[in-house]
């Protein structure tokens, strides 16, 4: 149709395995009109700290920021579930002329005592950031008021990307923990904090469960299912393990440079790198015992998931897949995920990838693959095509593009409902890979309304 | 009522005026919207209307970033609807603000023109003042029809269409019947906006970035010589309405609806067809009437247990309310997070003849329709997606209607306008309750009687 479908400005952000060498461009802001699929500042930390069970989470600003993230994530719950309610000023035009401070206080004071919180999160918004309300001085007076931490999260949605906002989360995070209670001489404990998993569908509850049978305890979950006499406590921990890296490898610095608190990099996601995560874990604390036992839930486990993953492979072998995720550790595993049921990576992309984790990803897929960062609409169509894709994996918004392509389609994003981590979440993601490509809906409609029998 | 209200919002029952704006243009022919602010609003508005139609949703941004917003993001806007206009090769952009770009001054109006004058741009650019403070998700959608037509329309001859004018609430299957309907009068008509085709595509073998179908440009340009505006808002004021401002700019006549859900308000839509097209109503529609009054005497002592809470878009609940009392399923609470006075009031007296508690809520958020549905024993929640808490925490099962509805499929194919929509949108909250009841009947009668047969058998 000669219709350009990459413009110019956007070449740099995509790149082809093996042509010749170009740096992805990444970690820039969006291009104006591309139709980005990235969120907001606002949006990478309400995701973050949403799931931090017992807070309070009140958006200072006008209703539709709280109304397009209420209850965002499926990130479950063990008893507290205050987290669940979607709290904003509301501002309105006279708030924004005349300033909304006062309406942020009158709120405070209304909910606080209300719901009696341990902890409050107020989050900026774009009109907060511009109108210029002091957010820490409000917060502060409230604070010393009911004598609980009232937070203010600087996420004004214009001041950076999605990546801004997971750094303002972790700022946040960073300043309720406090100082490590000191240890007796020689005490040898095995505790360790795991940060970045937000216990959609139960997830980080399977990776808990893991790590106690192998004797180390999860001292707290950054952020799924957490409180916030746990987060207080972090410091507390021997090792950090860091599964979503784009959120929260910022906030595992400030812990390792605070605290000394070592960090490793895992991923639960697939047999090898559930694995491979276990065994780290196991070598980090160089314990005999953990590191049987570890040996121990591998076998176990793999034996008992392998026959199934072995059936969905049998079918799936030799197929393509397309990813466009929202950080590059979920792409980086997701290669390897599919290559441990038969299937080949042909496009990858993500919304915030950092550029080490492009490397990564570019020394895993075979030469051809096109690696995107901050794609659009046209660009995945185009994409998805020219790779011959089989399926898509991503999140709501790709999910229609893919079926009207007569593409696949697997939900990796936050509203999903099973688990896609450990040994169960490897069943679940083949299960979901087979349940999408194997579908005879597929044979039913080939070519689409045109190549009808009517 | 007034005394619920509270100073901040507990679980929002409503949107923002950009993603109305966004609905709106959704149904205009080769239309594309651009949301002038960051980044996240229209990233968070795509996932919501791809969730509800289950259709991709293509909206661009001026990606405001923070430069932009100290320096002014005229750079920003005009970089976007290049791009725009490289990619989707528009008939029309649609450029609506943010709270960002109001609150910084932005005049887009002023940088729109320029643009035009400096690219001799073949595309037609409408602009619409949208600020997410300014108003709810539902007078955000008047506004840009009202921005459409002030933009796009000028004295013409006059003609004998019919302007149709409708509000966002409704889906692309109610759309479709209500073309149904004006085709069978053989009436010719524009309707505004139509998504009936734009937002509900077929499967075929080739996909493109832009839907077929939405109102034609070139009738929206006719739209001041019609005959007569019907607009279902029902109760929409009068500075908000699209149809005012035909009525006022150019005399075209109003009539004003309410959407046409339930008997009365049915009869409502096809009387003012027949008066404006001085026809008679055909007798297929006679018929389909009579179905919907013969299946409300199948139901009516069913209907009659039903208490709902009816919650949404101000203009679906008013027409909800009116289909509920002729039924005699009197709500216990009618609210909106939208509204106003006059809207209550209007609702109000719907409902006047009710013996049950009752409250109209205005401005209001989901915690309060939980509170006063709770308070006032309802047993039945009629409204968007928002209500799977009533369900979930309060077990009061939910119908689900409006937008948005994420969390089952379908939201484009629900049918509820009409004599036959209505006659469905019955039968599914009167079955609603009968499901419940055919569940617990058998458990509840035992409970409730047979421990005194306990008691009796022990005194043997």
């Amino acid at each position: 149709m000669g219709v350009p479908s990459i413009l110019e400005n956007r070449q740099q952000s995509i790149v082809f395995k093996g042509r010749k060498k170009q740096e992805i461009r990444c970690e820039t802001d969006s291009e104006a009109g591309c139709v980005s699929q990235r969120a907001c500042v606002y949006c990478g930390a309400r995701v973050v700290l949403n799931p931090v069970a017992d807070a309070l989470h009140l958006v200072h600003g006008p209703i539709g920021c709280a109304s397009y993230t209420w209850d965002i994530r499926g990130s479950l719950n063990s008893g507290a579930d205050l987290y669940r309610n979607s709290f904003s000023t509301d501002l309105k035009e006279q708030d924004i002329i005349f300033g909304g401070e006062k309406k942020l206080t009158a709120a405070l004071d209304e909910l606080i005592p209300q719901f009696q919180p341990p902890l409050v999160f107020v989050y900026s918004t774009c009109v907060v950031g511009v109108i210029g309300d002091d957010l820490d001085a409000v917060c502060k007076a409230a604070s010393l008021r009911y004598g609980i931490p009232v937070k203010p999260v600087q996420s004004s949605g214009f001041i950076g990307s999605k990546s801004a906002g997971y750094r303002a989360a972790c700022d946040v995070l960073f300043q309720l923990i406090e100082p490590p209670q000191p240890l007796e001489k020689d005490t040898k404990r095995f505790r360790l904090n795991y940060l970045g998993d937000f216990n959609l569908a139960g997830e980080a509850w399977i990776i808990r469960s893991y790590l106690e049978r192998i004797g180390v305890t999860v001292n707290v979950v950054f952020t799924g299912d957490s409180r916030y006499e746990q987060i207080r406590g972090a410091a507390n921990a021997d090792l950090n393990i860091i599964q979503c890296a784009g959120s929260m490898h910022y906030l595992a610095g400030k812990l390792q440079e605070a605290y000394g608190i070592p960090c490793l990099s895992v991923s639960f996601l697939g047999l090898d790198d559930t694995a491979e995560t276990l065994r780290a874990i196991a070598r980090h604390f160089n314990d005999p015992s953990i590191s049987e036992q570890a040996e121990a839930l591998i076998a176990e486990e793999s034996a008992r998931v392998m026959p199934a993953i072995l059936k969905y492979k049998s079918r799936l072998q030799g197929k393509k897949a397309a990813v466009y995720v929202g950080g590059g550790f979920k792409a980086i595993s997701l290669i390897k995920q599919f290559r441990e049921i038969g299937m080949e990576v042909v496009m990858i992309g993500t919304q915030t990838g950092r550029k080490e984790e492009y490397e990564k990803m570019d020394s895993l897929v075979n030469e051809g693959a096109v690696i995107l960062d901050d794609a659009n609409p046209a660009e995945l169509e185009r994409f998805m095509l020219e790779q011959g894709a089989d399926l898509l994996v991503g999140g709501v918004k790709e999910r229609p593009l893919a079926y009207k392509l007569g593409v696949a389609f697997v939900d990796h994003n936050h509203d999903r409902k099973h688990p896609l981590s450990g040994y169960a979440g490897a069943v679940n993601f083949a299960a979901e890979v087979y349940s999408t490509l194997g579908s005879p809906v597929w044979q039913a409609v080939q070519g689409g309304v045109r190549h009808g029998r009517v | 009522m007034g005394e619920y209200n509270r100073d901040l919002s507990q679980n929002p029952c409503h949107m923002c005026m950009p993603m109305g704006g966004i609905l709106a243009l959704k149904g205009i022919e080769g239309a594309m919207p651009l949301l002038h602010g960051s980044q996240g609003c229209s990233t968070y508005m795509r996932r919501h209307i791809a969730e509800h139609f289950n259709e991709p949703v293509d909206v661009a941004s001026s990606a405001l970033n923070e430069k932009g917003t100290v320096y002014g993001g005229k750079a920003n806007l005009k970089k976007a609807m290049d791009n725009v206009r490289r990619v989707y090769q528009p008939k029309l952009i649609g450029i609506l603000t943010t709270c960002l770009a109001e609150t910084i001054g932005e005049d887009i109006r002023q940088i729109s023109s320029e643009y035009q004058a400096e690219t001799e741009c073949d595309c037609r650019i409408v602009t619409a003042a949208t600020p997410g403070y300014g108003g709810t998700h539902t007078e955000g959608y008047w506004r840009m029809l009202r921005e459409l037509l002030v933009q796009l329309t000028a004295p013409v001859e006059k003609h004998e269409r019919i302007n149709l004018i409708v509000p966002a609430a409704l889906s692309p299957a109610d759309l479709r019947q209500i073309k149904q309907t004006l085709a069978l009068f053989g009436a010719e008509y524009t309707l505004l906006p139509d998504i009936s085709e734009t937002m509900d595509r077929p499967y075929e073998d080739c996909y493109g970035k832009m839907a077929d179908g939405g109102t034609p440009l070139a009738e929206i340009a006719q739209m001041a010589g019609a005959v007569a505006t019907l607009e279902l808002g029902g109760p929409v004021d009068a500075k908000l309405s699209p149809g005012q401002l035909l009525q006022d700019s150019y005399g075209v006549p109003l009539y004003k609806l309410p959407i046409p859900i339930g008997l009365a308000n049915s009869d409502q839509f096809i009387e003012a067809i027949s008066t404006v097209l001085n026809k008679p109503v055909p007798a297929a529609i006679c018929r389909e009437r009579g179905l919907l009054m013969d299946a409300m005497i199948d139901a009516h002592k069913h209907s009659f247990q039903v208490r709902p809470v009816l919650f949404g878009d101000p203009e679906m609940v008013f027409a909800l309310a009116g289909f509920c009392a002729e039924n005699g399923m009197f709500p216990g609470v009618v609210a909106t997070g939208g509204g106003s006075a006059g809207w209550r009031k209007a609702v109000a007296e719907l409902l006047a003849d009710s013996m049950n508690p009752l409250d109209v809520i205005e401005e209001t958020d989901m915690s309060i329709v939980r509170a006063r549905s709770e308070a006032n024993q309802v047993n039945l929640a009629v409204g968007p997606s928002v209500g799977r808490y009533l369900e979930e925490q309060a077990d009061i099962p939910l119908v689900r209607i409006g937008f948005p509805i994420q969390d089952r499929l379908g939201a484009q194919r629900i049918l509820s306008v009409g004599y036959q929509g209505t006659a469905l949108l019955l039968d599914k909250m009167v079955n609603c309750l009968l499901e419940r009841k055919h569940k617990t009947y058998r458990s509840d009668l035992f409970q409730a009687y047979y421990q005194e047969r306990e008691v009796a058998r022990h005194e043997l």
